[in-house]
């Protein structure tokens, strides 16, 4: 099965690589009318703004203040000045703390790994000539509409069998390469190396390793930037697998997030400060480096 | 000697590159899925050592079980309130960002702020701002004078809340996917119908739409396969409870899996569960390659 993805474009890559002046994008791209957009459609965008912050907004409010406030007429919309006993409470409540550190460690080797395996096979694909390359890239490309979830169970009954359940172990190893990552490398390495470059580099006698090396390798790099900042995303927001394998001693932060939430009564400040843990880090970073995952998610990212 | 390990070098190399991809993918990809189905014709359960081959029973059984009949039916319900909607914003969003905006890199970044929270985060706040005593929503309602709704005790109402929850973070998502289609548009066909007096609206409909079926066709698929995939929402929204409300009126199929599978340890009927479940994305799947060799053909 063939879908056009968005990434099938000729600027694939290119456009998350170098972020180029104002003028040369009106030039290029299509846009309507040489109208300036009117009052009205900044309005529209600043609710759109709106309804997107507000919920995020909203939990930092309830974070901040004790239980108390939320049955009060109106609720109120400040932030209050309980945040810090309430951080007290969560990390005394779950393990916050080594939650924090195993989502760093398995969000960083998941990501460093399928940057590597995903560059060395994106070349490949891209760059050199062998039998059954398009098979496997078509094979590659399917596999990216089969929900990993599905196998859930026997990869849950291999983990038992290694004796990894429990363990960050398992829940790196499924991670370790991308299926997508690959489609995009490849994508990204058509595009962003000319075949003379690697002729002339054939000519002076390089292996091809020296070639991976010296040539795609740094070439590679903007692309790697944008993959590395997509896939670390995803894994740090990754809840059913951990669920899964991991036990609420030794948690993510999704999964530790999901004891603080469990139970009839709703502790919600408690609760909501737990959210507030998990996602102020991915915001600082999305505040940095949001217009490379713009890039990368326009070339056409697939949700996982 | 050199000349013969240049050749190995050429040949080889190649294969040696995709290796490691294809290893590692088979181990922990393909082979749970096939054996899968392997343990769907067995009555497994971790809770004995003896795996009875039982042939094509847990199929019989699932497809005579209330359960996954329920859950499948709050799937496909949950799928269209969280799709038809979000889609269409999407598309719409879309058409917006699609103009010569100031700072469009900042509007884009909030399109994108919802997506970028983790679903286990977005469960839970959403569980808050729908809760039946303390929630914002209810808080509202009852300001206007419409009287509170326990928004996880009906069916109807629950769902509604899950889809808000998916429709929230996939909609800016969606919106930045059809926007890299739509700026391969050409200008031109803009331009013309500008002068021909099209509204901006007529242009959405006329223009883009059509210009960028292959897309939407695409992220149809996608939200398929991300709609049988709905766990954390009605898991979180009921206080990680796996039935999905007291009368199960918001399990999901990926949530009755998580049921079946670890909570009862019947593997093989969770295998059973899974095996059909992936033959339903398959027919999607297929009637979307349908779709789109229509839509090609019919140019």
């Amino acid at each position: 099965m063939t879908t056009t993805t968005p990434a099938a474009n000729s600027y694939a890559g290119r456009a998350a690589a170098t972020v180029e002046p104002e003028a040369q994008i009106k030039r290029r791209r299509g846009f309507r009318a040489d109208r300036r957009p009117g009052k009205l459609v900044y309005l529209a965008l600043a609710g759109v703004a709106l309804f997107s912050a507000f919920p995020l907004y909203w939990s930092l409010v309830v974070a901040s203040h004790d239980n108390g406030i939320l049955g009060q007429v109106p609720p109120p919309l400040g932030l209050g000045g309980n945040l810090f006993a309430n951080l007290d409470r969560a990390f005394g409540t779950v393990p916050f703390f080594k939650a924090l550190l195993n989502s760093v460690i398995i969000s960083g080797a998941i990501t460093f790994s399928v940057v590597l395996f995903s560059t060395l096979a994106g070349f490949s694909f891209a760059k050199l000539r062998f039998k059954g390359r398009n098979a496997l890239l078509v094979v590659i490309i399917a596999t990216m509409m089969i929900p990993n979830q599905l196998g859930i169970i026997p990869l849950y009954m291999l983990m038992a069998k290694i004796e990894w359940t429990g363990t960050l172990y398992a829940v790196v190893a499924p991670g370790l390469v991308s299926a997508f990552g690959v489609f995009f490398m490849t994508q990204y390495l058509r595009e962003a190396v000319p075949d003379e470059l690697l002729e002339a580099a054939r000519v002076d006698g390089c292996t091809t390793i020296r070639i991976f090396w010296h040539v795609i390798l740094p070439a590679s790099k903007p692309a790697a930037a944008v993959l590395g900042m997509l896939t670390f995303m995803t894994a740090w927001n990754d809840f059913f697998w951990p669920l899964v394998v991991l036990t609420p001693e030794d948690p993510t932060v999704q999964t530790a997030l999901s004891t603080l939430a469990s139970g009839y009564i709703q502790d919600y400040s408690l609760s909501l400060t737990g959210t507030a843990i998990a996602t102020v880090p991915l915001l600082v970073v999305f505040g940095l480096l949001g217009k490379y995952i713009i890039g990368g998610i326009m070339q056409g990212a697939v949700k996982s | 000697m050199k000349n013969a390990l240049y050749r190995l070098d050429l040949k080889a190399s190649p294969y040696l590159y995709v290796v490691p991809f294809f290893v590692l993918f088979a181990a922990f990809g393909v082979f749970p899925l096939a054996y899968t189905a392997w343990v769907s014709l067995h009555d497994w359960s971790l809770l004995s050592d003896t795996h009875t081959f039982v042939g094509i029973q847990n199929y019989k059984d699932l497809f005579a079980d209330e359960y996954f009949w329920n859950a499948l039916r709050n799937t496909a319900q949950i799928w269209v309130m969280s799709t038809v909607p979000q889609l269409i914003m999407a598309l719409v969003l879309a058409h917006v960002l699609n103009q010569r905006l100031r700072a469009p890199t900042f509007w884009r970044m909030t399109a994108l702020l919802p997506n970028i929270t983790s679903v286990a985060a977005v469960a839970i706040i959403f569980g808050q701002i729908f809760g039946k005593d303390y929630g914002l929503i209810n808080w509202l309602l009852d300001s206007l004078g419409l009287g509170r709704i326990d928004w996880q005790a009906g069916t109807a109402s629950s769902q509604i809340a899950i889809s808000v929850m998916i429709i929230w973070r996939w909609t800016g998502y969606n919106a930045l996917i059809y926007l890299a289609a739509m700026q391969a548009v050409s200008k031109d066909l803009y331009d013309a119908a500008s002068l021909d007096g099209a509204s901006s609206f007529q242009q959405l409909t006329r223009i883009t739409v059509p210009a960028i079926r292959p897309t939407i066709i695409f992220t149809v698929i996608i939200s398929t396969i991300g709609g049988m995939q709905v766990l954390a929402e009605p898991l979180l929204f009921g206080g990680a409870s796996v039935t999905g409300g007291s009368d199960r009126q918001f399990q999901t199929l990926s949530l009755y899996l998580y049921e079946v599978g670890f909570s009862r340890f019947d593997f093989g009927y969770a295998s059973t569960a899974a095996w059909v479940m992936f033959f339903i994305i398959v027919i999607v799947a297929g009637i979307n390659y349908f779709l789109t060799s229509r839509v090609r053909s019919s140019r």
